[in-house]
């Protein structure tokens, strides 16, 4: 009926009133000959009522009287703002060392596994969630050198990373959530090479994004969560990949990266 | 940022603490340790630029922060599902009861902007700005977030023209 192009963005600026008279005049001709659209945008707008008549009433109620004095800048103000790294560094020190010596087995375990092989596995094989874990602790605190081959040259590896795999593998793009790829590198896994890509928000927080290709055969997994010390790790198996998506974030944080991750690669 | 300009956002920021976890003393403690992380911060704080903006990313940030701590202890991806709030009487009470747990039902990143929006006002931007994500990702949250809720409503009014999400 109207040959005007209509978006989402425009039905939801519609809703919250952030349209032009004249472009709001156009969707209103548009939603006349759409009823359904219609319909949902009217749910949208009771929605919105609903909600602040819910909640509007929480405007009332007074405040606590203590929060009178939260008002007024406290005098260790700027002390309150050193403390933070101080306590967060050197735990994540303490961890790293830790699970270095965890991590150094591991290796040892897999060159013994490549020079005795046939023989029974001598190294113990690993839950991707711990050797992501690992991996994660160990390599995302290197201020200087997290990764071999950082983003900028992303085309060169993704080509290297995919012919060492042996199969096409890249980076999902974060971006939307923060997170920027810092880069990637190549790390043994129980039987071969996986891939770890770093992302890192604007605050310095570091994610990484572990990739096996050790899991043709086994079946594929919904959804997993582990938590290995300080790291949360999202994990899955999809097709021959595993995935393993690890940062010390909150879970449920963690969860919509992996979300968007899970998204990105299930449309390749 | 003095006194009288952060204590006019004090209840702005408790009534979108308490929509967003929907426990009245939870909400307060957050409302107490965003003030208490501004303060902190208060180098970061650029004068002349949007307070209200500023205070409801911090307390984005330290929401974030708390369910990292709060990963100690094992909980679930929705944490507050089980949640059951105590609230008023209202005039539509059981439509009331109906909206806030279905509000509960959301992933807290479409929670976040569909509240911003619909309580704070705020426009898209500024919904943006305060959550440090791009103009898009607001849109996409807010489309879904409300299709979501819809959805859900619908279902529980176990209406016949339930209609499958796009």
């Amino acid at each position: 009926m109207n040959p005007l192009k209509m978006t989402e963005d425009d039905l939801q600026a519609y809703v919250d009133d952030a349209l032009t008279a004249a472009r709001r005049g156009e969707v209103e001709a548009w939603l006349a000959g759409h009823p359904e659209d219609a319909e949902r945008v009217a749910a949208y707008r009771a929605q919105k009522l609903a909600l602040k008549a819910l909640f509007d009433p929480v405007l009332e109620e007074p405040l606590p009287d203590h929060w009178s004095a939260l008002t007024v800048q406290p005098l260790n103000a700027t002390v309150e703002g050193k403390k933070w790294p101080k306590f967060k560094f050197p735990v994540l020190q303490r961890l790293a060392a830790g699970v270095l010596v965890a991590t150094l087995g591991g290796i040892g375990g897999w060159l013994a596994h490549d020079r005795y092989p046939g023989g029974q596995t001598m190294a113990r094989l690993v839950p991707l969630p711990q050797q992501a874990a690992v991996a994660h602790v160990v390599y995302s605190p290197d201020a200087r050198r997290p990764v071999e081959v950082t983003a900028d040259q992303e085309e060169a590896l993704v080509k290297w990373l995919s012919k060492r795999l042996g199969t096409p593998v890249k980076p999902p793009k974060l971006g939307g959530l923060g997170y920027e790829l810092v880069g990637g590198r190549l790390l043994p896994g129980n039987s071969g090479p996986v891939a770890q890509f770093m992302y890192q928000d604007a605050s310095g927080q570091r994610m990484t994004l572990y990739v096996t290709t050790e899991n043709a055969g086994k079946p594929e997994t919904g959804f997993r969560f582990a938590r290995e010390g300080e790291i949360n790790v999202f994990y899955w198996v999809e097709g021959k990949f595993g995935y393993a998506l690890s940062a010390g974030i909150a879970k449920g944080e963690l969860a919509k990266v992996a979300t968007a991750v899970y998204d990105q690669l299930d449309g390749k | 940022m003095d006194s009288r300009t952060i204590l006019a956002e004090l209840p702005r920021l408790r009534r979108y603490a308490r929509a967003m976890l929907g426990d009245r003393a939870a909400a307060d403690d957050l409302v107490q340790d965003t003030l208490e992380r501004a303060w902190s911060r208060f180098a970061q704080w650029r004068p002349g630029s949007d307070l209200r903006a500023w205070l409801f990313g911090i307390m984005h940030n330290l929401r974030v922060d708390q369910l990292r701590r709060g990963a100690l202890s094992t909980l679930s991806l929705d944490e507050e599902a089980d949640d059951v709030p105590t609230r008023a009487t209202q005039t539509d009470r059981l439509e009331m009861m109906d909206i806030e747990a279905a509000l509960r039902q959301l992933p807290d990143e479409q929670r976040e902007v569909l509240l911003l929006v619909a309580l704070e006002e705020m426009s898209y931007a500024e919904v943006a700005a305060a959550l440090g994500i791009p103009a898009g990702t607001v849109m996409s949250r807010l489309a879904r977030g409300r299709e979501r809720l819809r959805v859900i409503m619908a279902g529980r009014q176990s209406s016949p023209n339930l209609r499958v999400v796009r």
